[in-house]
């Protein structure tokens, strides 16, 4: 591929804190309008790598690239922070703000548009994430998979052309697991936007990326295509994609233990 | 020990380096707020309406107190006819701005200190700068203003009402002349005492308020500490230092006006 076929770039990312290295050179190229996951066990730095992208941490060294453009030039670091959404973790909804405000909150701070124009456009994105009935609720009176779409909402509503997604799914039950990822898939393929997710949900991941990396011990131990991660032999690919299955196993051994006779 | 001492030292000055920036980038970040009539609107009613009660409380009782013991003091000297003057300028010079301020800080800079830790702790203070929004001059800036009209005008609302307080105790209850009160009320106040009075209130309303704004908006960086320990412990903080201000600051400014 072109090095513009690309939409971001990540050469030789390093962070630390207090002397502990949690990135040791992260290198991924996310094509542009793809779903790109970064998977990995907890604790392995995934939402660090998020967050040095989105520019809500500084990397110690290391290069972004935003469409052939370095992010440590503020000019293209302003660029790719209007054309970029983040949806946080634990979601960021303003609790004091109703769905319709959270919404409208970026368009009201970045842009010049009018207060209808600004109203219209909320109630559309809450419109296409099926939340225009909840308008007026607040988040805190919203449950968790709506709380996730109204995040969703807030962050298309600028019309971005890349989305970071930081463990999407955690804390939420498989079937809610489920359900974000198709919302990614379908609103991704809706809106064209790049998607680029972490997450230690391995199936679902699988199900909806174009292309999987592994991060392990601060470095990306592999990245190609979900079909190629499944059929990887390498070890640390191996022992994390069967850790699921091995789990199941486990478990359904356990289960299966006959109680102890006296 | 002496490198501690230098260590706590060097600690004060990058503390007190880095608070001034945070005021400063505050301040500037006020150009590029949007809607901002409308969010210090907001910031007015949190600070100024939800205390009314309190500073009405405290004003009514501070002057009812101050005419009880003003009047038993100044009975001793056969004075009990500068009663206003005592009440007045007492109000008007010290206790309005001073007990004004601890009462604000006390309840709108505690919120706002708490208020300010949890959007650090949820993320929201990082969603609003990914969003390309400047969260200083969306979350602090316009209190920042807000408090400037508060303090003065809960102030005054103090002064109103304590010279009420007084004349409840002094004349009501222990018979000084209504009229030689408030004449001595009259001839007491002058343009001076106003002047110290609001500039006070001002200055308490701008440092309590950006103290409370650092202290929530850094609340993630206390290290002893994390999560809903971290806010609290940020929001007492807030409360201790923005109260000790307020009377270092009352000393520092009314030695400029005697």
């Amino acid at each position: 591929m072109e090095t513009t076929d690309f939409a971001l770039e990540v050469e030789g990312l390093e962070k630390g804190f207090d002397g502990n290295a949690v990135l040791k050179g992260v290198d991924i190229r996310v094509p542009r309008g793809s779903i790109f996951t970064v998977l990995g066990p907890s604790g392995t730095g995934k939402s660090v790598l998020l967050k040095c992208i989105g520019n809500i941490l500084a990397p110690d060294s290391g290069r972004i690239v935003f469409e052939g453009r370095p992010l440590r030039d503020p000019v293209a670091r302003e660029d790719f922070r209007k054309r970029c959404s983040f949806l946080f973790q634990g979601n960021a909804l303003f609790d004091s703000l109703t769905a319709l405000e959270n919404v409208a909150l970026p368009l009201e701070q970045t842009t010049s548009l009018d207060k209808l124009e600004i109203f219209k456009r909320s109630l559309k994105a809450l419109h296409q994430l099926e939340m225009k009935d909840f308008a007026d609720r607040y988040p805190g009176r919203l449950s968790g998979g709506m709380q996730k779409r109204l995040a969703l909402a807030r962050a298309i509503v600028t019309q971005p052309e890349i989305v970071l997604f930081d463990e999407p799914t955690a804390g939420l039950d498989p079937l809610r697991r489920n359900a974000v990822f198709s919302m990614i898939a379908k609103y991704q393929r809706r809106f064209r936007f790049t998607a680029l997710v972490v997450t230690h949900d391995v199936p679902e991941a699988l199900a909806v990326s174009d292309r999987v990396a592994l991060l392990n011990q601060g470095r990306i131990a592999f990245e190609g295509t979900p079909a190629a991660f499944a059929a990887s032999n390498e070890s640390v690919v191996a022992l994390f994609r069967d850790s699921v299955d091995a789990l199941r196993q486990s478990l359904a051994a356990i289960r299966s233990e006959q109680p102890a006779t006296s | 020990m002496v490198r501690q001492l230098g260590q706590t030292t060097l600690g004060i000055v990058r503390d007190t380096g880095d608070f001034t920036l945070f005021c400063g980038r505050a301040f500037l970040s006020l150009s590029k707020t949007r809607r901002l009539p409308r969010r210090i609107l907001r910031a007015v009613y949190e600070q100024g309406a939800v205390c009314l009660p309190v500073i009405a409380i405290v004003g009514v009782f501070t002057g009812l107190v101050l005419g009880l013991q003003g009047y038993h003091v100044l009975s001793r000297f056969g004075s009990e006819g500068l009663l206003g003057t005592l009440v007045s300028l007492s109000l008007v010079r010290e206790m309005a701005p001073v007990l004004a301020a601890l009462m604000l800080v006390g309840q709108a800079g505690s919120a706002f200190a708490a208020e300010l830790g949890i959007q650090r702790n949820t993320e929201q203070i990082a969603a609003l700068e990914t969003m390309g929004v400047n969260s200083l001059g969306y979350l602090v800036a316009p209190r920042l203003i807000a408090a400037l009209l508060v303090f003065p005008a809960q102030a005054a609302l103090f002064v109103v009402l304590g010279l009420w307080g007084g004349s409840l105790s002094g004349s009501v209850l222990l018979g000084v002349d209504s009229g030689v009160y408030w004449s001595a009320v009259e001839r007491a106040v002058e343009f001076r005492d106003l002047r110290e009075c609001f500039l006070k209130a001002a200055s308490f309303g701008l440092l309590t308020t950006s103290i409370c704004a650092y202290m929530g908006f850094h609340a993630d960086r206390n290290t002893s500490s994390a999560g809903a320990r971290a806010v609290s412990a940020s929001t007492t903080r807030a409360v201790v230092f923005s109260s000790i201000t307020v009377l270092v600051a009352d000393y520092v400014i009314s030695s400029f006006f005697i």
